[in-house]
């Protein structure tokens, strides 16, 4: 091994991952146009390894299907991974997600959708599932079961765009600008410790649950083992698909608010918990004891949606930015204010929120 | 007789724009106006000399880095990095300001009108006739002035939108081994880093405080004397190398 010819002269890139999200608390439907713009201005946060973006509201007319977005490298796969959706479910409707051709996209894998409800008559090995319980069960079997097959979003009326490329450039390729909806969030991807393939772009769903992330999540590994123990098993090879089965499993399975949620994944010190009132200093002390395992450790920004609404939190020390600014009934998060200033320019108020402190948006019945 | 320009940056990405910059004061362009900013990185960074610039927009990260002299003078909101390891000038934000503003800072003034992100003023230094300030207007988040190393930081607390929230964030000052900060009011014992307490401030401390204040609230147009009326502590370092003895005990 021997250091490259000049390996001192060259110009760095520096950079870090960008996010942008926004909703509109009143459902109004923002074309797609709007978080591409957001995330083309912050072009330089990625290096062209990762793009994606997930949307909230796009299947009215299918919007008590599952709908499960595929990604497989061949037709081979393709067809395994549908032997085993036809085996839990029945199919709706099936077609390939609408491409473009992008020059800058290389190799994209096959990119199909499926419109599924749960089978009447289920498989015995899962008969006695909840019926998310057995989605979620069904993504696990594809994900880690089938090679060359990924599941990369599974929820109702909504869906994970996402690819190896500029953002700006995998929403060419998947026509994001023919899609309308109620929350977007966005991700530039600046891959650092793992490889920057289509399964490891953001977002990372489960159900209706998507994030997109700035940082790290260095508990990956304890993180990891404590949701193999929940029977989610992590097979994309990027730490942020943790915050994804945890969401689903704190939230979803054992009732969390939003709010308590993110004090499990960013957590009071132990000196302010010393400082709480007594009531507060039990439940606080009571989540670290009973989360530890999954309590995110490391720089995070991330952006979190489901069809309930969209929040934002930073780790506890702040480590990567957020903006987080309002307009009317939108709410805009981002790694930088001059994303939200691209596609809109005057807003109502501007902030940055505080390490830890989660800013919680609900949608509007 | 001062030479003029302004600069749409509609549209325009960094490289190019800071190459319209640089290429202008080579020029003898001393007078910036520039318009239409947003998220262009990297603005003033590394000029020399007495250029003054008036931005408009929200610029990008690392504006005014490592400049010596520059006079910048931002009307809207500035993001993260504002005058990162800047050796001289001036720069006046007339909004908020976001995460590690002065970074390393060697000289020069700053002065943000709002609120300002964490990491703010990390390590600055001073050294014979460089003195680094930074003034910040409203509240701060965690580690300011973190391993500060010289120059003054002073912090007023007031032009916040976080009426809740103390003045400043956790571990205050952590690590300082020279310099000062100063708070307007009281800071809560518990924000202040390890081994560090609030101090009141002696006659020295109070001209000083006094003097930057009229400077800061004459670029930004506010009110001197409303500044002044409260009392100030200061937060100094407990001792020239308080991590001496990590390691090898004396």
């Amino acid at each position: 091994m021997k250091a490259p010819d000049r390996y001192y002269d060259f110009q760095k890139d520096i950079s870090g991952c960008g996010v942008f999200g926004v909703i509109s608390k009143k459902r109004n439907l923002i074309p797609g146009d709007m978080p591409i713009r957001s995330m083309a201005c912050m072009h330089d946060r990625g290096n062209g390894l990762g793009g994606g973006f997930a949307a909230y509201g796009i299947y009215p007319d299918l919007a008590d299907k599952y709908a499960f977005h595929l990604m497989c490298d061949t037709e081979a796969a393709l067809e395994s991974a549908e032997q085993v959706l036809k085996h839990y479910f029945t199919v709706h409707e099936s077609h390939p997600i609408p491409t473009r051709k992008v020059v800058t996209i290389k190799n994209p894998p096959i990119v199909t959708r499926y419109f599924l409800t749960i089978k009447k008559d289920r498989p015995a090995e899962v008969r006695d599932l909840g019926e998310q319980d057995y989605v979620v069960n069904a993504v696990m079997h594809i994900n880690h079961r089938i090679a060359g097959a990924f599941v990369f979003s599974s929820g109702k009326n909504m869906g994970a765009f996402k690819g190896v490329g500029f953002p700006e450039d995998i929403a060419d390729f998947f026509r994001l600008d023919e899609y309308k909806a109620y929350i977007w969030t966005g991700h530039n991807r600046f891959p650092t410790n793992t490889p920057g393939w289509w399964g490891g772009a953001h977002p990372f769903t489960l159900l209706d649950w998507s994030i997109v992330h700035n940082g790290e999540i260095s508990s990956y590994g304890i993180n990891r083992r404590y949701l193999c123990e929940h029977d989610y098993l992590c097979t994309l090879m990027t730490d942020t698909e943790v915050v994804a089965y945890e969401l689903d499993l704190l939230i979803r399975k054992h009732g969390l608010t939003k709010e308590l949620a993110c004090k499990v994944f960013a957590p009071p010190f132990w000196d302010e918990i010393a400082r709480m009132p007594k009531q507060e200093k039990d439940v606080y002390t009571a989540l670290r004891m009973v989360y530890g395992s999954a309590m995110l450790n490391g720089p995070f920004a991330i952006l979190v949606a489901d069809n309930t609404g969209l929040f934002g939190l930073n780790d506890r020390i702040k480590l990567r930015p957020l903006v987080v600014a309002e307009k009317d009934d939108m709410v805009f998060m981002s790694s930088e204010e001059s994303a939200i200033r691209e596609v809109q320019p005057e807003l109502d108020r501007v902030w940055m929120p505080k390490a830890g402190e989660p800013v919680i948006v609900h949608l509007e019945a | 007789m001062a030479k003029k320009l302004t600069l749409d940056a509609s549209g325009i990405y960094y490289r190019q724009f800071n190459e319209q910059i640089r290429a202008a004061v080579a020029d003898g362009v001393t007078e910036f106006v520039l318009k239409n900013v947003n998220s262009q990185r990297y603005i003033a960074g590394g000029l020399d000399g007495d250029i003054s610039f008036e931005i408009h927009g929200v610029p990008g990260q690392d504006m005014g880095s490592f400049m010596r002299g520059p006079k910048l003078r931002v009307k809207n909101n500035a993001q993260d990095g504002v005058g990162n390891t800047m050796d001289d000038g001036l720069i006046v934000i007339e909004g908020l300001a976001g995460d590690v503003v002065g970074y390393a800072m060697r000289g020069g003034k700053i002065f943000i009108k709002g609120d300002v992100g964490y990491r703010v003023g990390i390590h600055m230094k001073a050294y014979m006739e460089k003195l680094p300030v930074i003034v910040i207007g409203g509240k701060a988040g965690d580690f300011l002035g973190e391993y500060m190393a010289g120059g003054i930081l002073l912090l007023l607390g007031m032009y916040s939108d976080k009426p809740t929230e103390p003045i400043t964030g956790r571990s205050l000052g952590t690590g300082m081994h020279g310099g000062v900060i100063y708070v307007r009011g009281e800071v809560p014992r518990e924000q202040i880093g390890p081994g560090l307490t609030a101090q009141p401030v002696d006659d020295a401390d109070k001209a000083v405080i006094e003097n930057l204040v009229k400077e800061y609230a004459a670029e930004l147009k506010l009110d001197a004397k409303e500044i002044l009326r409260s009392g100030f502590v200061k937060i100094k370092p407990f001792s020239h190398r308080p991590y001496g003895n990590l390691y090898v005990p004396a």
